[in-house]
């Protein structure tokens, strides 16, 4: 196992002035009794709602914050213990805190992670040549930190991550705030790594289409506990996530109730704009379609994706969390 | 060892590099800097202008504590002077950065910024140093000569512990730097006095709990052969290093005291 949480426990104590001279503590769960294993080789996202204990269990599986309780053991060692060898093995890239030098372009950054982690100036040379060419790093190489696109930089903050080939990669919120595009180049990049270098992941993200693309295993974490384990479809099928088709009529319809495999959403006054939600395991869009099709006109029409936050937000109410 | 060392020659190199690209705006930055220590020498210069002897010494002595304490101070506040922004550094989750790489946190922090316009403050220094010491009557000897270079530093070495314990403060205050900075400037301000001004409690203090007597006025006392006050015999000049080596341990302890209390306490 890669990875290895037992009992897992994280407290905060939160103190608030509650009058002149007095406060009041009071001790926050952030994790509060995780137990999972990863095993070498996998892609596990790790989702949850915003609070629910995600970074916090990642600080702890990197050695920046101690448990409460519980062991954690990450390619074998103790975090906190074993902050150094540990750092030589993994690589981690927060979305939202950089991790390079910002008055310095990428090529620096690169050679003083190299000099940082020892590597033998072959094996990095060669490494941050695959990296430049797969992440398109080249045309903005020797351009300061501080200047590059919230894209470019998180590319050059994952090329950071990898540049001392660790076996595993924690990606904390990795495609926040990125286009359509950066986010696919981004994930097929991912994928590519696994498959090369056989590199673990274990990424935590809000964005479904992340889950999707890239990850075999998920872990929903929900409170500080874990709420669910196991597929993407699993999750959805439990929770019945639900595409959302949005359909422009070309003329005022009555509501599109009793369409097969269909639940009717909402329908805007005028009868113009109506949602219908469906499972792709029952239906397609386009059966779906052609049956409204046969009631009426249809001008456009768009399909989104269940969110992750409603996925988990469902996942939250069909299992409440025992009163502690 | 030299292996050892080439992360962080690399780190600084880098620093110095970022530093020396804007080169105008670098220069005036080091002239800003000298003329801090004009400044604070034009001090001491107009005391002189209304008294004869100062805590015992002339001027041309107290000119050589100015310029030794300013010396070991500007050396150390080029080197680590940046630690007393540690709450930037926790802010922006730089520390969390430095705890994910191989190295100690401690070393890649006073790795991370080195402040060389602290060159002009050192430069000002080392002039009056050089004015000031023909003036003075010195029987000068080996085990002196040895002192002239060990004591800036040992001074510096003082300087940066200091700095490093302000550092280690920060983990446990919020916004504590002007609180800490009492005692990294405090203490190169009362360094470059000669103690024997202070009154008993305050010539404890800054000797023997912040041992910013160390720094240059017992060495002078050793080199101007003069007699110390009060509770300060002349022979602790010799000890400046050990002054050095013992409030080092203190920092040491403290940072990984700190260090303990973030991880422990997260943010």
């Amino acid at each position: 196992m890669i990875i290895s949480v037992k009992d897992l426990r994280r407290e905060f104590v939160v103190r608030t002035p509650t009058g002149r001279l007095r406060r009041s503590r009071i001790i926050v769960h952030a994790v509060d009794g995780l137990s999972f294993d990863i095993a070498p080789g996998s892609s596990v996202g790790y989702i949850g709602a915003n609070g629910a204990g995600k970074s916090t269990t990642i600080k702890m599986l990197t050695g920046i914050l101690v448990p409460t309780s519980g062991t954690v053991r990450t390619c074998g060692l103790h975090p906190v213990r074993g902050r150094r060898a540990l750092a030589r093995r993994i690589g981690v890239v927060f979305g939202q805190r950089s991790q390079l030098w910002w008055d310095l372009p990428l090529r620096q950054s690169y050679r003083t992670l190299a000099a940082i982690h020892r590597l033998p100036a072959k094996e990095w040379s060669a490494r941050q040549a695959e990296l430049v060419e797969r992440l398109d790093l080249a045309s903005f190489l020797d351009t300061p930190v501080r200047q590059l696109s919230l894209g470019q930089r998180i590319r050059g903050e994952i090329a950071a991550a990898l540049l001392h080939s660790p076996e595993l990669l924690i990606l904390d919120e990795p495609t926040i705030g990125l286009d359509v595009l950066s986010k696919e180049r981004l994930r097929v990049f991912l994928a590519e790594q696994r498959v090369a270098h056989g590199t673990t992941l274990l990424l935590t993200t809000h964005d479904m289409d992340d889950v999707q693309r890239l990850c075999d295993r998920i872990l929903v974490v929900d409170h500080g506990r874990l709420a669910y384990d196991g597929s993407l479809p699993g999750l959805v099928a439990r929770v019945g996530a639900a595409r959302v088709l949005t359909l422009d009529l070309n003329k005022p319809s009555p509501p599109l109730t009793g369409i097969r495999f269909t639940r009717l959403v909402d329908v805007e006054p005028d009868g113009l704009r109506q949602r219908l939600a469906f499972s792709p395991h029952e239906t397609t869009a386009a059966a779906v379609l052609a049956e409204v099709g046969k009631r009426t006109d249809v001008r456009d029409l768009t399909i989104e994706e269940p969110d992750i936050e409603d996925v988990v937000r469902r996942l939250y109410l069909a299992s409440p969390p025992p009163p502690r | 060892m030299a292996d050892r060392l080439t992360p962080y020659r690399v780190l600084l190199a880098s620093r110095v590099r970022s530093q020396v690209t804007y080169g105008r705006s670098f220069a005036l930055d080091v002239l800003g800097s000298a003329s801090v220590g004009i400044v604070e020498f034009a001090e001491v210069y107009i005391i002189f202008a209304n008294v004869d002897a100062l805590g015992g010494l002339d001027f041309a002595g107290v000119a050589m504590v100015f310029a030794l304490a300013n010396l070991a101070f500007a050396l150390a506040d080029l080197a680590v002077g940046h630690l007393d922004q540690l709450p930037t550094y926790l802010r922006t989750g730089t520390l969390d950065a430095f705890l994910l790489r191989p190295l100690p946190v401690l070393a890649q922090l006073v790795t991370s910024d080195i402040s060389l316009r602290r060159l002009g403050r050192a430069a000002v220094a080392l002039a009056i140093l050089g004015i000031v010491l023909p003036l003075n009557d010195i029987d000068w000897t080996g085990a002196r000569i040895a002192l002239l270079f060990v004591a800036p530093l040992a001074g510096a070495a003082i300087f940066a512990a200091l700095f490093v314990i302000a550092g280690a403060v920060q983990f446990w205050l919020v916004e504590g730097a002007e609180f800490t900075a009492a005692f990294t400037y405090g203490g190169s301000y009362a360094a470059s006095f000669p103690a024997s001004v202070f009154a008993v409690p305050m010539r404890v203090l800054f000797t023997f709990v912040v041992p910013a007597a160390f720094v240059a006025y017992l060495p002078t006392l050793v080199l101007l052969d003069q007699p110390g006050p009060g509770g300060l015999p002349q022979w602790l000049g010799w000890c400046a290093p050990l002054a050095a080596a013992g409030i080092w341990l203190v920092a040491v302890l403290g940072w990984r005291a700190g260090l303990r209390h973030y991880t422990g306490a997260g943010s």
